[in-house]
């Protein structure tokens, strides 16, 4: 039979440029979402999944799952794996441990996932961004990942719908005061408009505060079955309600579409009909704001908004709170930082705060919320719908 | 082995599509065409998935493509820092979608979506073979 899922713990370690090992992030991830709900021990724990990309190349450390969990004292018995999909790894790890709870193969699973990626040598992760494109052939030219794609993706954008780079701006001014709510996030400092705005160009026309920071950083969150999560935690259950992973291309010629994410359409509309909501019961969002670009065309291909319309929605002040729905409430990407195996977990354990009515700054009432990845050449995308409410 | 001559750095030596370098060196970027089916792919696949045949033929890119889109990188991965700033371009070629550089040659406030561009082989002074886009 199977069995409903529940989230019911989270905590991050501090995100920014760290002098601190891989190891030691995860270790105080850990400890902080252990702290997160007391209720909980590493003895409850019978499963564990990592998340992380670019441990080979940048800690040099393979068999990451068991190292994580000698430093948590985990004993897993169900699982002890590590997951791959670069920028949505975190939350691949919890689509997989949603499913091995579902269906009766782990009770409770810890998904923790990080990156250390500043290094010494300051070349590792300008040399490892080849290997998140198709290598043998995007790579060979000098597509480096993510910017100039991004970039591209935005002057379509601005030249098929009117969308401006005051819009882009925008997204950014709202991320980083959003940014405030989340006290272990990359940068906590707001921005105005103009400073957005007269920021120095990365790949034109985006420009400095467009762009998402290189971050070193881990998180960590407890799912738990229904059963297990009544004796686990006293707040209010989070439920995971639906879930979509979907690819159309891993090429960047072979991208159906540049300004209409397709894998992302095929993602959403798949967790929604699992979940049983339409994009307008979701009442806080945590989309995957890489760069601008990708938030004005996440509102769209969630389902927020009219194609197109994304530029207005931020500028109406549709993703703020009081809006429509407000979107990466705790800073995203852009404030938070990206540590990629970090970032859907964090998002994950944004969404739960909200949903149990204990986030930094509250949506009132939220009962529904959703977190989305993209990964790679925006090849790859991810969402992930948690309620209040089992159905 | 053959494949290491393509690219401004090259990161595969060894792949079963490693002729489109010696089309390359024939002065031709080439598409792979499944011999079954017809179906075309760039960059070129040693076998095609549409119906699973396993014999495919190189045949030129050529005519007039259009940009689809295309940005300037002002930072670099490791081993292209020199080549800062250079312009990535993504052009349409009859359906076969090509993601290139664009040359040096064409002057930055040219650069359109829908500019009217073709294929050329280019030789680096290292020896390594590469292709990049020019106006038609």
């Amino acid at each position: 039979m199977e069995r409903n899922v529940c989230l019911i713990a989270g905590g991050m370690s501090e995100w920014g440029v760290r002098e601190a090992s891989l190891r030691d992030m995860f270790q105080e991830a850990g400890k902080a979402c252990f702290e997160d709900n007391p209720a909980v021990t590493n003895k409850d724990v019978d499963g564990l999944i990592v998340a992380s990309a670019y441990t080979e190349r940048c800690s040099f450390q393979t068999h990451l799952a068991p190292l994580v969990a000698e430093y948590l004292g985990i004993k897993p018995k169900s699982i002890c794996a590590r997951v791959e999909l670069l920028c949505a790894s975190g939350s691949s790890g919890i689509i997989l441990a949603y499913g091995l709870i579902k269906a009766g193969i782990a009770d409770v699973v810890m998904v923790a996932g990080g990156e250390k990626l500043y290094m010494p040598q300051k070349w590792e992760v300008f040399y490892s961004e080849l290997a998140s494109v198709d290598h043998d052939w995007d790579g060979a030219q000098g597509l480096g990942l993510p910017p100039p794609a991004f970039a591209m993706v935005a002057k379509q954008h601005m030249k098929l719908y009117g969308t401006t780079e005051e819009q882009l701006a925008l997204v950014s001014v709202k991320n980083r005061r959003n940014g405030l709510n989340n006290p272990r996030g990359h940068f906590r400092q707001p921005i105005d408009l103009q400073t957005a705005m007269t920021a120095r160009p990365i790949v034109p026309p985006l420009k400095l505060y467009d762009c998402c920071p290189v971050t070193d950083g881990c998180a960590a969150v407890i799912l738990a079955c229904e059963e297990k999560a009544k004796d686990l935690t006293d707040r209010p259950l989070v439920y995971i309600r639906g879930t979509g992973q979907a690819t159309l291309n891993n090429m960047s010629a072979n991208m159906p579409n540049w300004t209409t994410w397709e894998a992302l359409k095929v993602a959403a509309q798949k967790a929604y009909a699992d979940a049983g909501v339409k994009p307008g019961d979701i009442d806080v969002a945590q989309t995957h704001d890489c760069f601008t670009i990708s938030e004005i065309i996440e509102y769209e291909d969630l389902g927020f908004c009219e194609k197109g319309e994304g530029g207005l929605f931020i500028q109406e002040g549709k993703s703020d709170f009081g809006g429509q729905v407000p979107v990466n409430t705790d800073g995203g990407l852009l404030s938070c930082g990206h540590p990629f195996g970090g970032t859907g977990i964090r998002q994950a354990i944004e969404i739960m705060k909200q949903l149990q009515g204990r986030a930094v700054r509250q949506v009132e009432g939220a009962r529904i919320g959703l977190t989305h990845n993209l990964s790679g050449f925006i090849a790859a995308h991810t969402v992930i719908i948690y309620g209040r409410d089992k159905d | 082995m053959g494949f290491e001559k393509f690219g401004r750095v090259s990161f595969t030596a060894q792949t079963k599509v490693a002729g489109f370098v010696e089309q390359l060196e024939k002065g031709e970027v080439a598409a792979s065409r499944c011999t079954r089916c017809g179906a075309r792919y760039f960059p070129p696949r040693a076998d095609c998935y549409q119906c699973l045949g396993g014999e495919v033929v190189f045949e030129p890119v050529r005519g007039t493509g259009r940009l689809i889109s295309f940005t300037t990188a002002n930072y670099a991965p490791t081993g292209f820092e020199a080549d800062v700033p250079y312009t990535l371009a993504l052009a349409d070629f009859d359906g076969l979608k090509v993601f290139g550089r664009m040359s040096r040659e064409v002057p930055p406030q040219e650069l359109a979506v829908g500019l009217a561009v073709n294929l050329a082989v280019v030789r680096l002074p290292d020896g390594q073979l590469t292709y990049e886009f020019i106006k038609a």
